[in-house]
């Protein structure tokens, strides 16, 4: 932002602070992440950066760990992973069919009661997870699902469908119902319209729904930890003891993992977005 | 004629009128079938569990179930001096049962929780029932009085009629440090043992100045991305989104590395010649560390509600202030800021209820004084078991939880919250 050659020299000195405010706090927010790559590469066991690694020295990193991850004995990371995309997909569906399902009702407006059914729809991600936790887990132990896949997917369907209703109704607010009645006034019955007709224009917003339920579920640690028994371990809950108790470096071959995992999601959500608005001809 | 142009008919000879209503009520029932799957699902698995952890906080029904005949003679008794005969036997036989039942050691346990020195006796009379000992012909209170001296005294008596209620608040009242005294008033616990009270406190206190701080960081980023040029702009936005999007537990190993006695920041903090090498700071496991985490990891919800507001203020309004003889400063104060003010309160409504009810991060970099009221709960479900005081613990927090959801839903709607 350059300034105007008119600015006064007290202006020029306050716009400059602001700069340097602003890029401290854009340091403080991105800059912890990549402490992690770096320190992932570790050929020596403590968490911390070693001389050699100061110095660029070659012999400082290594891929140990990264091997360990993949290969070590008796490590839980494999079944953490396996466990972990099982439940974030079928949580997602879930999340999907049910939050599009009331985003279409929610957006009607012939919806009655639409303030406290939304306000309902939204709480599991307003009230604090703990609270979700303990609810959810006296409600699956009741059932015999505690400790089951099936309970913690039926958990996460919980905490993803306020993601999906939000971005689907956000979707659907530019959404020209005229093109519903055009299909029906041709002859199409709603199942077919739906599918034909509205499905491919609310998707964008569909799928970004899906990716917050989706992030949500593969991130989720504290209903998990109520939930989940031994066979039941996910990655999250694995970083979650390794972090409380023996800190490897393993750990950060992990999170190096996953915040390229993050990277990825974030690109396909920004393109989402930037399709769904153009869709919408929210020009910016 | 009046009654031809007040009768306007469909094709089919029925008034407008009710067929309208007709559509609009299957309408109605259309929309309402669509959301039903979801909002039946949720009150299945969420807002009734929720509701069963409030009737599981106030729950007292076992005693109740257990000494059904002795609760029954209390209600004659005044509670001054020693309960009259029938209440002891009545006493007598509940406990025969629950000495058939093994379920006496039950029984004193949660005796022992209302006054100290249950447990012992009620061991006592156990030995003196099992052994048959007790002569069911004659007079059965002269023989338990002589089993122990406290069977004699009225106290313990009136702490057995204190828990004939089936319901209790007095999880709640430990929750705020209170409890029932011996005469059925509230109390306070000693000064010294007022633990929940402080952390009650510190999770207000970390809430609010995590929301200050995100507010006091936010504010100025927000504004630079709302006023710079698209393609500037959207690769700064990645700063604020690839935090947003990456996992709460990477975020906080990343800061554990950090803060750490040997960590990038003490080290920097060495070079630049602040500390001493031998005297590092211990920053992880205290406030501090609550403090710097939970601001970064939360500062992303701060500055999206912010963002989304101020992309919508035209910049010619600051130049139309200006040029009307304002300062920039003048300008900025008089028109800019309270254009902003409904992003300000979204943004730290939202980071306050999120804060409030941290878990991972505290536990984790906390220590022991970062800890919050959401690790406490964690604590009582996991470790001692106390599910009762858990829920009540929770539900008191969820209570307040609410009441800032219902002012956020007031002044923005939870259908204008945005994501990304």
């Amino acid at each position: 932002m350059a300034l105007p050659s008119y600015t006064e020299t007290r202006y020029r000195i306050w716009h400059y602070i602001y700069i340097t405010i602003c890029t401290f706090v854009f340091f403080f927010l991105i800059a912890p992440l990549f402490v992690i790559f770096p320190l992932s590469f570790n050929a020596e066991e403590f968490l911390v950066f070693s001389e050699g690694m100061k110095n660029l020295d070659p012999d400082a990193f290594s891929l140990r760990w990264y091997k360990d991850m993949i290969y070590g004995t008796k490590n839980p990371w494999g079944l953490a992973a396996k466990n972990s995309f099982i439940i974030a997909i079928f949580a997602t569906i879930g999340s999907i069919i049910l939050g599009t399902l009331a985003a279409l009702g929610l957006s009607s407006r012939h919806m009655p009661y639409k303030g406290i059914i939304m306000a309902t729809l939204i709480s599991p991600m307003i009230v604090p997870l703990i609270i979700s936790g303990v609810a959810i887990f006296f409600f699956m132990a009741k059932v015999g699902l505690a400790a089951t896949h099936a309970g913690i997917v039926l958990a996460h369907i919980i905490l993803g469908t306020p993601f999906v209703v939000i971005t689907v109704t956000a979707t659907l607010s530019g959404f020209d119902h005229s093109v519903t009645r055009a299909a029906a006034s041709l002859g199409s019955n709603p199942v077919n319209t739906f599918m034909k007709v509205t499905l491919p224009l609310i998707l964008p917003g569909v799928i970004s729904g899906g990716l917050f339920a989706f992030v949500t579920s593969f991130d989720e640690v504290v209903v998990v930890l109520f939930l989940a028994g031994l066979e039941n371990t996910t990655i999250p809950i694995q970083m979650w003891t390794g972090l409380r108790e023996q800190l490897s470096p393993t750990i950060l071959a992990v999170a190096t993992c996953l915040i390229i995992l993050s990277t990825l999601i974030l690109i396909s959500a920004e393109l989402l977005r930037r399709r769904s608005e153009r869709l919408r001809g929210i020009n910016r | 004629m009046s009654s031809e142009t007040k009768q306007i008919l469909t094709t089919d000879g029925i008034p407008l009128e009710v067929s309208l209503k007709k559509a609009e009520k299957k309408n109605k029932i259309k929309a309402f079938l669509l959301v039903a799957p979801l909002l039946l699902f949720l009150i299945i698995t969420y807002v009734f569990p929720i509701g069963e952890m409030f009737s599981r906080s106030i729950d007292d029904k076992m005693i109740t179930n257990m000494l059904p005949k002795t609760f029954k003679e209390m209600e004659k008794w005044d509670g001054q001096e020693l309960p009259p005969e029938e209440v002891f036997t009545a006493f007598y036989y509940d406990f025969k049962v629950l000495v058939e039942k093994q379920e006496h050691g039950k029984l004193g346990q949660r005796l022992n929780k209302e006054k100290n020195g249950f447990n012992s006796i009620t061991k006592k009379l156990f030995r003196q029932v099992k052994r048959k000992k007790i002569d069911e012909s004659i007079s059965i209170k002269e023989q338990i009085m002589k089993v122990h001296k406290r069977w004699r005294t009225v106290e313990y008596w009136q702490a057995i009629k204190r828990t004939a209620p089936p319901y209790t608040m007095s999880k709640y009242l430990k929750g705020m440090d209170m409890y029932y005294a011996a005469d059925g008033s509230i109390a306070q616990v000693d000064e010294d043992r007022r633990i929940h009270r402080i952390l009650w406190l510190r999770t207000l206190e970390i809430a609010f100045f995590v929301t200050l701080f995100c507010f006091l960081m936010g504010y100025p980023i927000a504004h630079l991305l709302a006023t710079l040029p698209m393609k500037y702009s959207n690769l700064l936005m990645i700063c604020v989104l690839l935090p947003f999007w990456t996992s709460l537990l990477v975020r906080t190993a990343s800061w554990m590395i950090l803060l750490q006695q040997q960590g990038v920041v003490n080290d920097f903090f060495v070079m630049i010649g602040l500390v001493a090498d031998d005297n590092r700071p211990e920053m992880m496991y205290n406030k501090v560390g609550t403090y710097v985490a939970m601001t970064q990891i939360l500062l992303p919800f701060m500055v999206l509600p912010l963002y989304s507001v101020m992309k919508t203020i035209s910049p010619s309004l600051m130049r139309a202030g200006k040029s009307l003889g304002g300062t920039p400063f003048v300008a900025f104060w008089k028109v800019y800021f309270p254009l902003t003010i409904p992003g300000i309160g979204a943004g730290c409504l939202l980071v306050f209820i999120l804060a409030i009810g941290y878990y991972i991060t505290p536990a984790l970099v906390g220590g022991a004084s970062g800890t919050l009221i959401s690790n406490q709960i964690a604590f009582h479900m996991k470790q001692t078991l106390d599910w009762s005081f858990a829920s009540a613990m929770g539900l008191m927090l969820l209570s307040g939880v609410l009441v800032i959801y219902w002012i956020y839903n007031k002044l923005v709607g939870v259908d204008n919250i945005k994501l990304g």
